[in-house]
């Protein structure tokens, strides 16, 4: 018992806190100072002269950075777009097909993507492009070859949000709408779509991130005049400290943010709205 | 299972099932036989009719490994390999040590407090990865708030001690940036399954432990620890896998003897414009990555399965 003083309650707790509170300076913190010395007067990082917008200014004149950005929401979105499409077929496969050929198979190159290196993933479709470009002439590499790079990444981690959220629902409520004759089409739009759109939401601004921010894949399925941001952004930050940069990274994290805070209060208030609809519903029964 | 039998359920199911799966075998599998197929070729000669002849009327394959003798033969890849190995090992055990009592400590908190702190977890996933690399450039670089504390604290005696950096002061592109780095980007990946895991344990077994006498260290170690196995492994592959192809922090953290494997094939491709030897080093890196994969799936199913 007498370990239980020295670890077990006022202590521990203070430790918990101050490691959580650490943890998070760790993670916060270089983004804060990365946001900070954008307003910095000075080209140096290590000198603060004074504030300023005056690279946000450049910002506005870059065409470098603008063209790259246009191109990168482009892609993002059909890339979004296309991973919540494909990963929500492959969650439903996952989940509700417990029998097929070749499962084990189809969980393992769903699963892969996530953890296999970009690299690899980038030099193999790239590979892949010129041997198909050779035989048909077609696809020059470009929007479209970025696109099904940033697609293969992102219907993992689609279908990876998409299942979690499809195994918490309760399966009495899709066979009561087949007992009650809807088509599986119907089942699926009436009763499983509703019920799935907070995680649908969730996954395409995941992947609609991830397109935003990738540089390997990009790189290596990029051709002349597809030059996406993270590749403008990768090729300055590799010469060394460039502030137009950190200006740059402040606008996409406050974009990011005001995105990530207007879905996350649509999420909570759908849910509420949910509750209340159960709650109302029982106390009918009643 | 009636309902299986209605043709209309079957026809969608085919088609549920049969997209994504077709789209994997064309955009994943495919690509990578491609990949394998080009790294016993040579430069230029990258078509069927160069690796396969026609003798007394079979079809011979003559597979050219000069690639893989070239790999075997010059050091710098196996130099290459092993720094990746390693510097993806030492990731992977900072972010455990510094993830595990993290999300332990988020599990037992507040109950109310949970999901923001988990949404503060998550929001660097929202934040550019490689912004999150670039921060630490001008965090590390000469003059770097960070920087300036380190040596300030002559804490930089103790990590030339210890040979992760070359010289005092230089905190930049050294072995030391590199980890820090890869330690800040793939730590979410690690704190998640962790703390996923812990939040579910079942708090009465804490207590079944200390009625039976454990301390509470004995008891974390001999009962939280075991029960958080799936977590740790799953984090950690996710931490180790993508770490040891990892190319963007190299590139910009990492120094000349910092090099990773995800770099030369970069080069090979890029500079030296030689697609087979760039396929022939990502054969070898799939093979030294297939069995923490492997392991990876294997939790990852079993914790599908447990979730039901």
């Amino acid at each position: 018992m007498k370990n239980r003083a020295l670890f077990g309650t006022n202590f521990a707790k203070a430790f918990g806190k101050a490691w959580l509170v650490g943890g998070f300076l760790f993670l916060y913190l270089p983004m804060i100072t990365l946001m900070i010395f954008s307003f910095n007067h000075s080209r140096l990082a290590s000198h603060w002269g004074g504030f300023s917008l005056e690279w946000y200014r450049k910002l506005a004149d870059d065409s470098e950075i603008i063209n790259g950005l246009w191109l990168s929401l482009k892609i993002a979105v059909a890339s979004a777009t296309g991973s919540v499409i494909l990963g929500t077929m492959a969650a439903f496969t996952l989940v509700k097909y417990r029998r097929f050929k070749g499962r084990t198979f189809f969980t393992g190159m769903v699963n892969a993507p996530l953890v296999m290196p970009e690299v690899i993933q980038g030099l193999s479709l790239l590979l892949m492009m010129v041997a198909i470009q050779r035989v048909i002439g077609f696809p020059e590499r470009g929007f479209f070859t970025i696109w099904l790079g940033h697609l293969m990444i992102g219907m993992s981690y689609a279908a990876v949000v998409v299942q979690a959220r499809l195994q918490d629902l309760n399966p009495q409520l899709e066979e009561a709408a087949m007992d009650l004759g809807a088509r599986p089409w119907q089942v699926f739009t009436l009763v499983t779509f509703p019920m799935i759109t907070q995680s649908l939401v969730s996954a395409w601004l995941l992947t609609f991130s991830l397109s935003l921010d990738d540089v390997v894949a990009s790189a290596f399925l990029s051709g002349p005049g597809a030059t996406t941001m993270p590749l403008v952004i990768f090729s300055r930050a590799r010469l060394g400290l460039d502030p137009s940069v950190n200006a740059v990274a402040t606008v996409m994290i406050v974009i990011v943010a005001i995105c990530v805070a207007l879905a996350s209060i649509w999420v909570a208030r759908a849910e509420r709205r949910r509750a209340a609809e159960i709650s109302a519903a029982q106390r009918d029964d009643s | 299972m009636a309902l299986l039998k209605k043709p209309g359920w079957w026809r969608g199911r085919s088609v549920v099932i049969g997209i994504p799966y077709f789209w994997l075998l064309l955009f994943f599998l495919a690509p990578f036989l491609i990949v394998a197929n080009y790294s016993v070729s040579e430069m230029g000669a990258i078509r069927v009719e160069d690796i396969t002849s026609i003798a007394d009327g079979a079809v011979k394959l003559t597979l050219k490994y000069s690639n893989y003798v070239n790999l075997t033969a010059d050091s710098l890849y196996w130099h290459a390999y092993l720094a990746s190995l390693k510097y993806a090992a030492v990731t992977t055990i900072f972010c455990l040590l510094i993830g595990y009592p993290f999300a332990y400590f988020m599990a037992r908190s507040r109950q109310s407090l949970q999901p923001t702190l988990l949404m503060l977890v998550m929001l660097p996933f929202w934040t550019s990865f490689l912004l999150r690399v670039y921060a630490w450039k001008g965090l590390l670089d000469e003059g770097g708030w960070v920087a300036n504390i380190i040596t300030g604290t002559h804490l930089d005696q103790v990590l030339l001690a210890l040979g992760v950096i070359e010289a005092p002061g230089q905190l930049m592109h050294t072995t030391f940036s590199l980890v820090v780095g890869m330690t800040y980007t793939y730590l979410p990946f690690m704190i998640l399954p962790l703390y996923a895991n812990l939040s579910k344990m079942d708090l009465r077994l804490l207590e079944a432990a200390s009625d039976l006498g454990a301390t509470p260290w004995v008891a974390f170690w001999r009962v939280t620890v075991p029960l958080s196995k799936a977590g740790i492994i799953a984090g950690s592959m996710l931490v180790f896998i993508p770490c040891v192809g990892e190319y963007v922090t190299p590139e910009l953290l990492g120094g000349p003897t910092t090099l990773m494997i995800g770099r030369v094939i970069w080069d090979e491709n890029f500079s030296n414009n030689d697609p087979p030897m760039a396929s022939a080093v990502a054969v070898i890196l799939v093979l030294l990555i297939v069995v923490p994969l492997a392991i990876f799936n294997k939790y990852q199913v079993e914790a599908q399965e447990a979730r039901k």
